[in-house]
Formats: structure tokens, C-alpha cells, sequence
């Protein structure tokens, strides 16, 4: 079987269904500290798991459509974009995901 | 000579293909098949019309005998091809029937994927994939009193299921996620789906993990992980295709998931074309017959010397095709930053509907119920034009209304005659209300549904109620009451008596059949939804975890650096030398930073890494220790005092009745969060008189209080009544929180549900009516044996939710 080699650069994380849907997991990745997101479409999303705020842990917040509520103060954060919504500034980085079979390819990002 | 064209597969891609080569260049190439099916090409995707017996095969048949003959065309039937020589330039079947190619064709479709837990080789385990699969299952239907599992609720698996329904036989349909067809539809359509269903009698069940086939040679039934039995005589798995590419990999083509082509549909031999489900483009494999047929297209032309084409991708649309059943889908539809989308549901006729917009430009639609505009919204997410802001008003109702000048609801309501009927569920008029409204000098919502029953019962048509009060009424329309959150028109009490009086037992349920504006709600009102269900349908509905604030989710309250405090009960604040023995010890050991008394008479653990957090559970468990539930909406603490045990001015055993309060009543879910206290005598040192709930002891019984605040808010607690015994403290107290658990709004304490209904009220419901009062407790007896197993213990030795407390970890790469 012939490679892409765009593949190498993306590392096998998870299933899909390790990830609750309209929840979230944790991920240690090289020692850094990523929330893996998953919406109620199955959508799957990565990024920083630290609020820009006060480093609230977003993976412990309610999922709804697009976003995240931070557990702490309640910041909302779109999951694409990394990006803060509403009155609230601050954004945090975003990792680009893959689904490949079920299962779920990161790629970590500076 | 004419070049000779082999092709490997005989189903709806390659048909196509050469229909558009024949058309283009009839003559052009001597043209062999193999098919692994022993017959002619077919209409797969009629299947299930077979299957359930409204068609037969001769009615799918594409192309039959005579056009294999008319072109030429040289079919070998139940011929599966097994080598593909490239030097040589042959192909070769199973049976050893080898024909020389001077260009190839691959279209060997997928293949099912057959899940591979125990039993899966057991005879009556079959795969929807092709007409043999049919007859298959159309045996096993005809034997009397037979069952069906079917393993998947995706588009296939439905399909199945509704055919062998109408075949007679019992169904249960198994589906992993929480609901039908995630892939195609959102929870709100898919609720719906599993409605329509259920009400033909398909058994269908969610969240279910298949853990094993049973049955000896044969299949007998099939067991859950959570140890369900289902019986029966036949399993179809239908959880997915995977591209058939084996041939094409032993004969060292270029694949990944499938047969990677270029956008002419050549392989990576120039000889070698591709077409249909075994092939990837871009990364992408389809499974749906559109973009193949486009694929089928460009190749028949290119086949035909006719270049300058190209396949590119596309969206796809999908229908479920049983009978009776409306439902389509295109695009994308998930959620996302820049995304709009538009609902429109019609709970009384089943309708819902879900455009999302991205930038002004529609990308996804689903339907369901009344799908005649489908296409319609295909064409545009494919057209991709951006829609204007005055199309856009109209855009749900679809291609009639395209164009038509919005009205404003007021404006609308107006302009309807008379008879028009408002309020279909008791049959209400325009007329009737408006009158109503004049004569009797209504003034808003309540007034109109006591007096005319319109929006009393399912409550879809409040909206229109209202906007006839703001024409009828005009500036003197004081306007809407306050609604649950943004994602609804209706206040908390509607949305809890629609709950009761509609039975509805899910979340996606309510939003469908309260016309919820948004698909999936929102971090205010999902919360407010699960409490809700939770208190109406004890032991029935199942807690969805993910609409909890992470403290209720892990059972601990988060602090300010991600770690948690972890707060054990001490019924009635007692503890004794074991209990903080081990509590010693749990504190060294996982070396927890803050121990602090709290406010509540109990110990507080400070600082405990999450990941800690079922390890200190387990041997607070192992010490006979439970969660103090410091971070519930629920039960909190019961303050004591020392009574008369050792007090000399205690009258009652205050520290027992509490410990037996706290024993009744923990574990319980409310709307916020609750406390008590039980003094020994009227100083009160547990400050029971500014407590949701407090007991004060005195000679000749106990005086009731509720109705206290002591946080943001103070206020003294008012006097329900005084009792003589025990046993009745327990009972007014149980009655009391029952009440406010059935008519609490979320987020509001006994107090402010005691302001807004009056203190009276409450009197005369727990005090006065000594059924009604009897009832509540028995309602909340029943519902704590649900709610009474400690969620520390679950976790710490059940292993419920385990992801939450183990990290997915990934070393550095070398
Ligand atoms: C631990 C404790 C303070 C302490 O160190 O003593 C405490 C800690 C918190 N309180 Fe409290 N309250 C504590 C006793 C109280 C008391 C006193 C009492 O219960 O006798 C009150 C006033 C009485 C009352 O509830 O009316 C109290 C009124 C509040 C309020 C205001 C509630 C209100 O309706 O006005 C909040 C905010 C809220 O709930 O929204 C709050 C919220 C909180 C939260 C949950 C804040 C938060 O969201 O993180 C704190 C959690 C800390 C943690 O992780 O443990 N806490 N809190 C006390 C725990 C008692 C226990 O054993 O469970
Ligand atoms: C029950 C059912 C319902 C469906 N409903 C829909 C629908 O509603 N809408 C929609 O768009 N799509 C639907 N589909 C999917 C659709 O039928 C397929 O996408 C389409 O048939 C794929 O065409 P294909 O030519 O690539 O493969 P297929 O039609 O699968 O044909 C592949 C053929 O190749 C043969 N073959 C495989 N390997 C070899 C070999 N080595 N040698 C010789 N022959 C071989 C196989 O026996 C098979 O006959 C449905 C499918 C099923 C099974
Ligand atoms: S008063 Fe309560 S909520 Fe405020 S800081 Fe203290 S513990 Fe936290
Ligand atoms: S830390 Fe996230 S909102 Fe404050």
C-alpha cells in the first residue's frame, strides 16, 4: 500500500467514540495539554486546553452547537476558530484534526 | 481488431459508464464483464422495496439480457475475478476464465463491514448488500413467529429494518449513538425518525454496544454489554461498507481507502481505469449512486476519445426510502462560528426543518416530514449563490414562498379571517379569542388560555395567542414573559406542565415538540431540560451527563486551577475517629494541599488532581464514606446542633432527626441547590431559621420553617406549621421539597419558588391537604430509590465515566 505522505505528519489519537458526543477528553500530547472536542454532529475539533482568561480547563465545560463554556467564568469559545464570543477577547490555538476510518489524526501545532 | 474493454463488476458505475460510451462511440470497443453476481445489472438502491415485498427484482432490473446482447457484450456471471496480471494484460476468475484487456475496468463496489465479535460466523449473520442478502432475509421472514436484530441505524440498517417489518417479522434495530442516522441527521430530526418508527413497531435501541452473537451453529440471539438478551433467528449487520480494493493492491495499484484515481478516473496504470465505490478521489470515497454516475460519465466519455473532461467533487443528498416515512438530507449541517441556521418545526403535523447558512450562502438542509422542497435547497447549496436578506425570510417554506414579500407575525395574524383556527388542539378561533380579549378585558397570555383554553395544551400556538393580543390590544400589550433562554418563546413553568401534560421523556423530544428555535439548545437551556426530565420521570429518563455543569458531571466542584475539592458527607455534621482517620490518610497519600472545615459542618479536601479523583473516592468509599454532593444542584448539607444527647437545653434529639433527614433525602436532585437545619430549641444555634428547610425543637414537637436565604439574598424563613412527631417532620419535609422539586424553576431556591407561588399556597398544598401532602412524599419516596446510589462509588469502582479521568496520552514522536 502506497503512503500519502501527508499521512506521516498526523498522529492516530483516538477513536471516535472514545470521545463523548456533546463532550470532551483531555489528550497529553508530547507533554502538552489538548482538549479534544466532539459536537453533537460528530464534528470533531482540538485545541489548547487552557482559557486565555485564567487557564480555566475548557474540556470541563458544557459543549453546545460550535462552542465551549468555560467552566470557570462561563467565556464562550468557538471550537473551530479557537476564537472568544461576545464581549469576551482572547482566543486560544486550534490544531487541525483528520478522520480517517473511525478514527480520529492530530496534528499539533507550534 | 477492435481494442478489447474488460470490465470487473457488473454494478450501477460501470453501467453507466457504458451507456455513455455506447451513446458517444458505439462501436468502439469489444466490450467483456465479469460479475461476481450471477445476474444482470440491477437497481441496487431498490433493494428494500424487494425486501418488504412492494417490488419485485424484475422491477429493478437496469439492463437486461437483450442489452448485453444488443451491444455485444460479453458477460460471465458468478465469475469473481481474482488476479489481475499487468505484464500480461489479462484478468482471471476464480473458475480460471482469463480474457486479455487493452483497457481495464475496476468497479468491484465495497464490500459490508461485518463487525468481529463472537458469533459473527454463525449461521443467519448477514450483511444488505446484494440481491442474495435479500433472499436470504425474505427465508428467514417466512418462517412463523421469527426475529430480526438489525446492527446499525444508519440508512441501510433502517431500510432493512422497515422491509422485514413488513414482512412480519419482530425487529430491533441496535444503534451505537444516542441517535438514528447521527451522520445524515441532527438529534431533532433523528428523535423524530425513532418516533415514527417505534410507532410501526420496530423495537429500536441507542447507545448499544453489541457485545456477543449467541446461538450454538446458529444464530439464537444477541446479548449487550449491559447484559440485555435479545432473541433471535436472524442478525443483518449493516455498520458500514469499506472499499473493495484487494484486487486492485495485489496488482500493485496506487490505493489509500480506496482506489486512488485522477480526476478522468485513471489509476495509477493508464490502462487502468476506476469507477464507483471502490475508488477514491481527493480523499474522498462516495457511497451514494449521484457523484458516482458523474464519476460513470466522464469515464464513458473518456473511453470514448472524448477529452477534456474532469470529475470533481460534489455534495451529496440523501432520502431514506421507507415508505411512508419523509426525510432528506444535503450538505453540511453541522454547527460553527459564521453559521446560521433557520428551524421551523410543526409539532402537531411532525414536521421539522433545518437550513444552515454559512456567509449567506445556504450549505446544508434537513427535512423532515415534508421534504417536496428537498431538492430545491440541494440545487442552491450546490448553486452556492449568496441568499438576500428578503429571500431569506421565506427561504424554510420553500420554493412556493421564494420571493414573496415577509409579513411580521402581527401583520400576519391580522390579515386572517376570522373563523381562522388558532389553537388546533381545542379547537379556538380567531374570532373567538379576540373577543374574548375585548369583552372580558384580557390582558395577556394567562388570561387567554383560562378563559379560552388557546395555547393551554400543547403550547406551539403561543406565539400566534400573543400576536393577537399585541394587534388586539395594541400598546397596551405588556409583551412577552420571560422564556427559559433565547432558544425558545417559552417561560420555564409552560416548558415543565408541556413536559407533564405531552409525556416527553427526551431532550430532543421537548425541542421538537415545543418548537425549540435552535437544534441542539444552549449551555442555559439544556441544563434547565435535564433537570427537568429528571425530576418528572424518575427511573425512566437517563441523565444526560453532557447537558451538566462539569461539577455535577465528575461529582467534585472545580477550583481555580483546574483541580477539585472533594467534600464527603457528614450526616447531620457528625464524623467520628475512622471516618477522619482515613481521611488523614487519603490526604497524605494523594498529598492533598487544604483541608478545611466549611460553612456546611463538614471537611473539605482541597486541591485533588483530577485524575485523583476516583483513587480518594475508593478509600473514602472503603471507609464507609459517601459524596457530600457539595456541588449539586441537590441536596447539600443538613446542619446540626448537639440537642439533647448533650445539651442542657435541648428538647428534642436534633442531631438524629437531622442525620435521618439527611439519610431521606441525599442523593436528590432539585432545582438549586438545598439545606437544612435542625435546632435543638429556640436559640437556634444551627441557624435553622435562615435555611431552604429548617426544624426547630421545641417541648410539644417541631416547628417547620422553609423558605430562607442567607447568601446573596438574606431573608428570614416563615413557619409551615408545627407537628408532634418524628415521623411527621419527615413527612411535611419530604412533601415540601417533593413540591418544589415538580414546580421549581432551574436555578431557583425554595425561597424565591415560595415568592413567587406564596407562602399560603405552599401552606395549603403541604399542610391543609393531607392526600395531596401523602402523595408528594410517596412521589418522593419512589424517586429516591433512583437517585440513591453514591456517584463516587460508580465511578470509583464501576468505572462509569472512566474517560473523564484518564488523559489519551501520545509520547513524542521519534
Ligand atoms: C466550601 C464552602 C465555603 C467554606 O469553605 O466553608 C462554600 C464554597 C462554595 N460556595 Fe457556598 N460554600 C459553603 C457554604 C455556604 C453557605 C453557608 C451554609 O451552607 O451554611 C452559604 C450561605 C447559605 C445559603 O446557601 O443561602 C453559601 C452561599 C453560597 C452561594 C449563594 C447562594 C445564594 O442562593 O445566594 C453561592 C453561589 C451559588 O450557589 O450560585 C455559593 C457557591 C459556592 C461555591 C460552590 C462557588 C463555586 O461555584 O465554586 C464554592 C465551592 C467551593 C468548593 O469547591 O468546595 N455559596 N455557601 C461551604 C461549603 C458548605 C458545605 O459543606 O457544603
Ligand atoms: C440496500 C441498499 C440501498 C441503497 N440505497 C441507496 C440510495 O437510496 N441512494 C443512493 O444513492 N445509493 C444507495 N445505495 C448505494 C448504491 O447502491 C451504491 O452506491 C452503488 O450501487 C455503487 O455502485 P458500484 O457500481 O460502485 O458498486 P456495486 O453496485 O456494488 O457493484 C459492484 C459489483 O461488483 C461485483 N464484484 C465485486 N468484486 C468483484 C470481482 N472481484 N469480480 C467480479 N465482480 C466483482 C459485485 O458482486 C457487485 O455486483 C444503496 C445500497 C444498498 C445495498
Ligand atoms: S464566599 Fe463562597 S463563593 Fe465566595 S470565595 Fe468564599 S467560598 Fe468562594
Ligand atoms: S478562566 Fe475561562 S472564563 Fe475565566
Amino acid at each position: 500500500m502506497t503512503i500519502d505522505t501527508a499521512v506521516l505528519d498526523w498522529r492516530d489519537l483516538c477513536a471516535i467514540d472514545d470521545i463523548p458526543v456533546q463532550g470532551s477528553r483531555r489528550a497529553i500530547i508530547n507533554g502538552r495539554e489538548i482538549g479534544i472536542f466532539r459536537t453533537s454532529s460528530s464534528e470533531i475539533y482540538a485545541i489548547d486546553n487552557a482559557c486565555p482568561h485564567k487557564q480555566g480547563p475548557l474540556t470541563e465545560g458544557i459543549v453546545h452547537d460550535c462552542s465551549v463554556t468555560c467552566p470557570l467564568h462561563n467565556w464562550v469559545f468557538d471550537l473551530k476558530t479557537g476564537v472568544a464570543q461576545g464581549q469576551d477577547e482572547g482566543s486560544v490555538t486550534t490544531h487541525p484534526i483528520q478522520i480517517r476510518d473511525d478514527r480520529v489524526y492530530i496534528q499539533l501545532k507550534g | 481488431m477492435k481494442p478489447r474493454l474488460v470490465v470487473i463488476g457488473n454494478g450501477m458505475a460501470p453501467g453507466r459508464a457504458l451507456e455513455t460510451l455506447f451513446e458517444t462511440a458505439p462501436d468502439a470497443y469489444e466490450v467483456i464483464i465479469f460479475n461476481a453476481e450471477p445476474r444482470v445489472n440491477y437497481n441496487r438502491i431498490m433493494l428494500s422495496p424487494v425486501l418488504s415485498g412492494e417490488s419485485t427484482f424484475d422491477d429493478i432490473i437496469i439492463h437486461g439480457d437483450d442489452w448485453y446482447e444488443q451491444n455485444n457484450i460479453t458477460l460471465h456471471r458468478g465469475a469473481r475475478v481474482t488476479k489481475i496480471d499487468r505484464e500480461a494484460r489479462t484478468v482471471t476468475s476464480a473458475a480460471g476464465i482469463t480474457e486479455a484487456y487493452d483497457k481495464l475496468i475496476i468497479a468491484t463496489g465495497s464490500n459490508p463491514f461485518i463487525i468481529p465479535c463472537p458469533g459473527h460466523k454463525l449461521e443467519g449473520v448477514l450483511a444488505y448488500r446484494d440481491l442474495d442478502d435479500v433472499d436470504k432475509m425474505i427465508e428467514f421472514s417466512n418462517k412463523e413467529n421469527s426475529s430480526a436484530v438489525v446492527i446499525g441505524g444508519g440508512l441501510l440498517g433502517l431500510e432493512a429494518a422497515a422491509g422485514l417489518k413488513m414482512q412480519g417479522m419482530d425487529v430491533t434495530v441496535l444503534h451505537l449513538m444516542p441517535t438514528l442516522m447521527e451522520r445524515q441527521l441532527d438529534p431533532s430530526a433523528g428523535y423524530l425518525l425513532e418516533k415514527e418508527l417505534s410507532s410501526r413497531g420496530i423495537n429500536i435501541i441507542t447507545k448499544a454496544n453489541t457485545k456477543e452473537i449467541v446461538g450454538e451453529d446458529r444464530v439464537e440471539g444477541v446479548l449487550l454489554d449491559d447484559g440485555t438478551l435479545l432473541k433471535a433467528d436472524m442478525v443483518v449487520m449493516a455498520v458500514g461498507i469499506r472499499p473493495s480494493i484487494e484486487l486492485a493492491k495485489d496488482a500493485g495499484l496506487d490505493v489509500g481507502r480506496g482506489i486512488l484515481v485522477s480526476s478522468t478516473m485513471q489509476t495509477s496504470d493508464p490502462d487502468i481505469y476506476s469507477v464507483g465505490e471502490c475508488v477514491e478521489f481527493e480523499g474522498n470515497v462516495y457511497g451514494l449512486v449521484a457523484p458516482l454516475y458523474e464519476q460513470a460519465r466522464i469515464l464513458g466519455l473518456e473511453l470514448a476519445g472524448e477529452t477534456g473532461n474532469s470529475f470533481a467533487h460534489s455534495e451529496t443528498s440523501t432520502k431514506l426510502k421507507v415508505t411512508g416515512v419523509d426525510l432528506f438530507s444535503a450538505g453540511d449541517f453541522a454547527e460553527g462560528e459564521n453559521r446560521e441556521e433557520i428551524v421551523f418545526r410543526d409539532a402537531s403535523r411532525g414536521i421539522y426543518k433545518r437550513l444552515v447558512l454559512e456567509e449567506d450562502r445556504l450549505i446544508g438542509a434537513v427535512l423532515y416530514g415534508e421534504t417536496a422542497d428537498g431538492a430545491w435547497f440541494f440545487q442552491k447549496i450546490k448553486e452556492g449563490e449568496v441568499v438576500s436578506p428578503k429571500e431569506r425570510e421565506n427561504l424554510i417554506f420553500g420554493q412556493n414562498f421564494a420571493g414573496a414579500e415577509p409579513l411580521d407575525p402581527t401583520a400576519a395574524v391580522a390579515a386572517l379571517p376570522d373563523d381562522a383556527e388558532i389553537c388546533g388542539c381545542n379547537g379556538v378561533s380567531k374570532g373567538k379569542i379576540v373577543s374574548a380579549i375585548e369583552k372580558e378585558g384580557l390582558k395577556d397570555l394567562a388570561g387567554v388560555r383560562s378563559c379560552t383554553k388557546a395555547s393551554a395544551s400543547c403550547g406551539t400556538c403561543t406565539g400566534l395567542v400573543e400576536s393577537l393580543l399585541a394587534c388586539t390590544l395594541g400598546d397596551e400589550f405588556g409583551g412577552t414573559k420571560e422564556t427559559v433562554c433565547g432558544c425558545t418563546d417559552l417561560g420555564p413553568g409552560d416548558v415543565r406542565r408541556l413536559i407533564v401534560a405531552k409525556e416527553l421523556k427526551s431532550i430532543p423530544a421537548v425541542m421538537q415538540e415545543l418548537g425549540w428555535k435552535t437544534s441542539n439548545g444552549c449551555a442555559k437551556c439544556r441544563p434547565a431540560l435535564n433537570y427537568y426530565l429528571v425530576a418528572t420521570w424518575p427511573g425512566e429518563y437517563v441523565d444526560d451527563q453532557q447537558s451538566r455543569f462539569i461539577n455535577e458531571r465528575v461529582h467534585a466542584n472545580i477550583q481555580k486551577d483546574g483541580t477539585y475539592s472533594v467534600v464527603p458527607r457528614a450526616w447531620g455534621g457528625l464524623t467520628n475517629s475512622k471516618e477522619l482517620r482515613a481521611i488523614a490518610d487519603v490526604v497524605d497519600k494523594f498529598e492533598i494541599p487544604t483541608v478545611k472545615y466549611t460553612g456546611g459542618q463538614r471537611i473539605d479536601l482541597l486541591g485533588v488532581k483530577k485524575d485523583d479523583l476516583p483513587a480518594v473516592w475508593k478509600d473514602l468509599n472503603d471507609a464507609g464514606m459517601v459524596s457530600g454532593h457539595a456541588y449539586a444542584k441537590g441536596l447539600r448539607t443538613v446542619k446540626t446542633c448537639v440537642g439533647t444527647d448533650w445539651c442542657r437545653f435541648g428538647t428534642q434529639d436534633s442531631t438524629g432527626l437531622g442525620v435521618k433527614l439527611e439519610r431521606m433525602m441525599w442523593g436528590s436532585w432539585s432545582p438549586a441547590k438545598v439545606k437544612l437545619a435542625v435546632s435543638g430549641c429556640p436559640r437556634n444555634c444551627a441557624e435553622s431559621t435562615c435555611k431552604d428547610i429548617g426544624v426547630i425543637c421545641v417541648d410539644s414537637g417541631y416547628e417547620l420553617h422553609f423558605g430562607g436565604a442567607a447568601g446573596m439574598h438574606i431573608q428570614g424563613t416563615q413557619v409551615l406549621c408545627k407537628v408532634e412527631t418524628e415521623e411527621e417532620a419527615l413527612e411535611y419535609c419530604g412533601a415540601l421539597l417533593q413540591a418544589y422539586r415538580e414546580q421549581g424553576w432551574y436555578l431557583e431556591r425554595i425561597y424565591k419558588w415560595a415568592d413567587r407561588v406564596g407562602y399560603d399556597t405552599v401552606r395549603a398544598m403541604i399542610v391543609d391537604d393531607a392526600e395531596g401532602r401523602k402523595a408528594f412524599y410517596e412521589r418522593f419516596l419512589y424517586s429516591q430509590k433512583f437517585a440513591q446510589d453514591d456517584p463516587w462509588e460508580e465511578r470509583a469502582s464501576k468505572g462509569v465515566d472512566a474517560h473523564e479521568f484518564s488523559p489519551l496520552t501520545l509520547e513524542p514522536a521519534e
